[in-house]
């Protein structure tokens, strides 16, 4: 069913000086689909998102988007092509409102003067795309509003921008359980609307509960990309601990994997 | 005007309609919620010059005083004004006193020693504070030093820098006409009263258009009681500060006539509608606040904090300038102790008592005025109330520490209550 990649990573590496994060990753990401990241803390994953929304510069591989290779050395770059990220570490600012927040960075001016009254309708016609209809003010602080509309906030902001590619690097992992309903389920929205999703959890229900595909990273190697329907919650779970489940996963010998990734301060 | 009806604003997103009574409930809650702003320092500087007002009724309640007032507070006012955009990154600039009496300096050794012109002086002056306050943004910006540790390096050398200018700590006076009007001449009666009500219609006229626009748009509006009494209010005040300044305050006015507006009033007005306008209106002061809220947000944003960070540094300096030009127009000369003892303590309090948070993030320019206002008003009430100097830095020092309080306490509400 699906068509090609939207996004495709392919041989990704990346180094913090000796300790190598990411080893030759591949990702692919289809529209219209939501394609859950996995892995252990530490394995990478935001390392990865980083990579491709240009706040890290990747040591080696290719980013395909749209069929084209593209070059992404920062995060304007990224949201030129349509990336958009949300940040396991809310990139808001507490003292900044609603619209303000959406609109950070990229701003629309009338000659030198804030265009306020553009932005708050655009914001407003955003939320209510997404069937918002929770916040009280669009001029209310971000530092007022509770988890689940300080995601859902962060979310909007990155679904402005006619984006292709929302990435989200753990959007539920601080909220309860009826707001994680709502952010999920606003996730499969955006997939819905034919939009790329990457959807980064530690939650095996939340990702069986709404991707469509789940990408596997062991150790800064991806393990497998498989279908969701394909697996089951066992094999998912021995592929993010172990790398490996059955004949899925990377192949079971090769000892230097290792050897990289233990502080390799002293090899070097 | 007091029910509260729902409306579907902003594309399809109900909000509420504000009221009057909706208005007022929002701002206790914020007040609640720890964001005071400004009204600590409203209430201070009432209580303050009724107290004042009340024992030295004839002395502190003169038109006189008043007019002093302006020009003692002028070079606070105005240093403070470039340190609230500092603060606003959660930097500080501890030089900015020493900053200003260098600029002076250079000021008034171009009129003096050397025979330049006003209109060349002052331009060096001015850039002078520009090249300061570059040196010190990059060395906190791109160097990464604390800004507490370049200023405070900063605060030493330009006290020797000062002193080598002078030469050892002679005095240097100011003879030059334009430069001693600037802090020493008042506006004519007709340009204070057309300057007074000019602001006011203006100030009308951009409330109402704000309200047609947003409301031709189909956004919330204020409600128009909230929108008069601002306009009122702001219109009683200038209003009657002008009536009063306009009458007659020689003292033996036979000999020489003192009445009008100080010139340093348009001067505080200008640079405060200014930075405002900069602050609240464009994509540059959006950044600053989002910069000093959260600065790897910001980043993430693709705004270029380092820039932005050395820009505050150049404000901050090139507003000590035009401060350090004041206080040389006012006391006709200049001499190694400009913009030295406390005048950087009564900048960085005049921010911070006005409501600019020391945090980073949340103030406004108009903070500096009203805290300015403050510190002149504790300086000038307890000199006449007789107190010695000692007491007086005692008391300010006091108040410093409640503004701070203030604002450390509101933080940890708002952390409290926020989330
Ligand atoms: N800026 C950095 N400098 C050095 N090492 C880093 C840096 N950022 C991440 N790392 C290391 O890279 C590895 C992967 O980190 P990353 O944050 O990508 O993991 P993650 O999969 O997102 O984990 P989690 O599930 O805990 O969020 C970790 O070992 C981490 O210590
Ligand atoms: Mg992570």
């Amino acid at each position: 069913m699906a068509a090609s990649p939207l996004l495709e990573l392919r041989g990704i590496d990346k180094s913090f000086g000796p300790v190598q994060v990411l080893h030759d990753v591949g990702l692919s990401v289809y529209p219209g689909e939501v394609t859950a990241l996995v892995g252990d803390n530490g394995a990478g994953k935001s390392t990865l998102v980083k990579c491709v929304s240009g706040i890290y510069t990747i040591d080696a591989g290719t980013v395909t988007f749209d069929g084209k290779q593209v070059a992404i050395h920062t995060p304007r770059d990224a949201s030129t092509l349509g990336i958009e990220v949300v940040y396991q570490d809310l990139a808001l600012c507490d003292n900044l409102d609603i619209v303000q927040n959406m609109f950070l960075g990229r701003e629309k001016v009338k000659g030198i003067v804030l265009d306020e009254p553009t932005m708050e309708q655009m914001a407003g016609d955003t939320l209510a795309g997404l069937s918002v209809r929770t916040v009280k003010s669009l001029r209310q602080l971000v530092a007022s509003l509770s988890g689940g509309q300080r995601q859902t906030v962060a979310i909007a902001k990155a679904v402005l921008w006619n984006s292709r590619v929302v990435i989200l690097d753990e959007p539920t992992a601080a909220l309860g359980v009826a707001q994680t309903a709502q952010v999920l389920e606003l996730v499969r929205r955006l997939a819905d609307n034919g939009l790329g999703v990457v959807l980064i959890s530690h939650n095996m229900n939340d990702v069986f509960a709404v991707s469509d595909r789940i990408a596997a990273l062991y150790l800064g190697r991806m393990a497998a990309q498989v279908k969701t329907a394909d697996v089951t919650h066992s094999q998912v779970v021995e592929l993010i601990t172990a790398g490996r489940s059955g004949n899925l996963g990377l192949p079971p010998e090769t000892p230097n994997d290792f050897v990289d990734i233990t502080p390799a301060g002293d090899e070097r | 005007m007091s029910t509260t009806a729902t409306t579907p604003s902003a594309g399809a997103v109900k909000v509420q309609k504000p009221t009057v009574a909706s208005h007022v409930n929002d701002y206790w809650g914020r007040v609640r919620g720890g964001d005071l702003g400004a009204l600590p320092a409203i209430l201070g500087l009432v209580v303050l010059c009724l107290i004042f007002g009340a024992a030295r009724q004839d002395t502190f309640l003169s038109t006189l005083n008043f007019a002093n007032l302006f020009s003692q507070g002028a070079q606070v006012i105005l240093i403070a004004m470039g340190l609230v955009f500092v603060l606003l990154l959660g930097e500080i600039d501890l030089s900015a006193g020493f900053a200003s009496g260098v600029c002076g300096a250079v000021m008034a050794i171009l009129l003096t020693n050397h025979g330049w012109d006003w209109y060349t002086a002052v331009p060096a002056a001015l850039i002078t504070g520009l090249v300061i306050g570059f040196v010190l943004g990059f060395l906190v910006a791109k160097v990464g030093i604390p800004s507490f540790v370049v200023t405070l390096a900063a605060f030493l050398a330009f006290q020797g820098i000062l002193l080598v200018l002078l030469s050892g700590g002679i005095n240097v006076s100011v003879r030059d006409p334009f430069v001693l009007k600037l802090a020493n001449s008042n506006m004519s009666v007709l340009w204070s009263w057309v300057l007074a009500i000019g602001s006011v219609v203006a100030y009308a006229a951009l409330q109402l258009n704000r309200i047609r626009s947003r409301a031709a748009r189909g956004l919330t509006t204020d409600p128009v009681g909230i929108v008069a009494l601002r306009i009122g209010g702001l219109a009683l005040v200038l209003l009657v500060a002008t009536a009063l300044l306009t009458q007659e305050r020689s003292i033996n006015p036979v000999i020489i006539s003192v009445k009008g507006v100080p010139i340093v009033v348009p001067i505080i007005a200008f640079f405060l509608v200014l930075w405002t306008f900069v602050l609240s209106r464009t994509t540059y002061g959006r950044h600053v606040y989002a910069v000093g809220g959260n600065a790897e947000a910001a980043r993430r944003a693709g705004i270029p904090v380092d820039r932005i960070r050395i820009s505050v540094f150049v404000i901050g300096s090139f507003m000590a300038a035009i401060g350090g030009i004041l206080a040389v127009s006012r006391a006709n000369s200049v001499d190694p102790n400009t913009g030295g003892s406390n005048v950087l303590l009564y900048a960085v309090g005049a921010a911070v008592i006005g409501g600019t948070s020391l945090f980073g993030g949340k103030g406004k320019v108009v903070n500096a005025v009203i805290g300015g206002a403050v510190v002149a008003v504790i300086d000038n009430g307890m000199v006449l109330m007789g107190y010695s100097s000692g007491v007086k830095y005692i008391f300010t020092g006091l108040i410093l520490l409640i503004a701070a309080s203030v604002d450390a306490l509101s933080r940890r509400r708002a952390a409290a209550t926020g989330t």
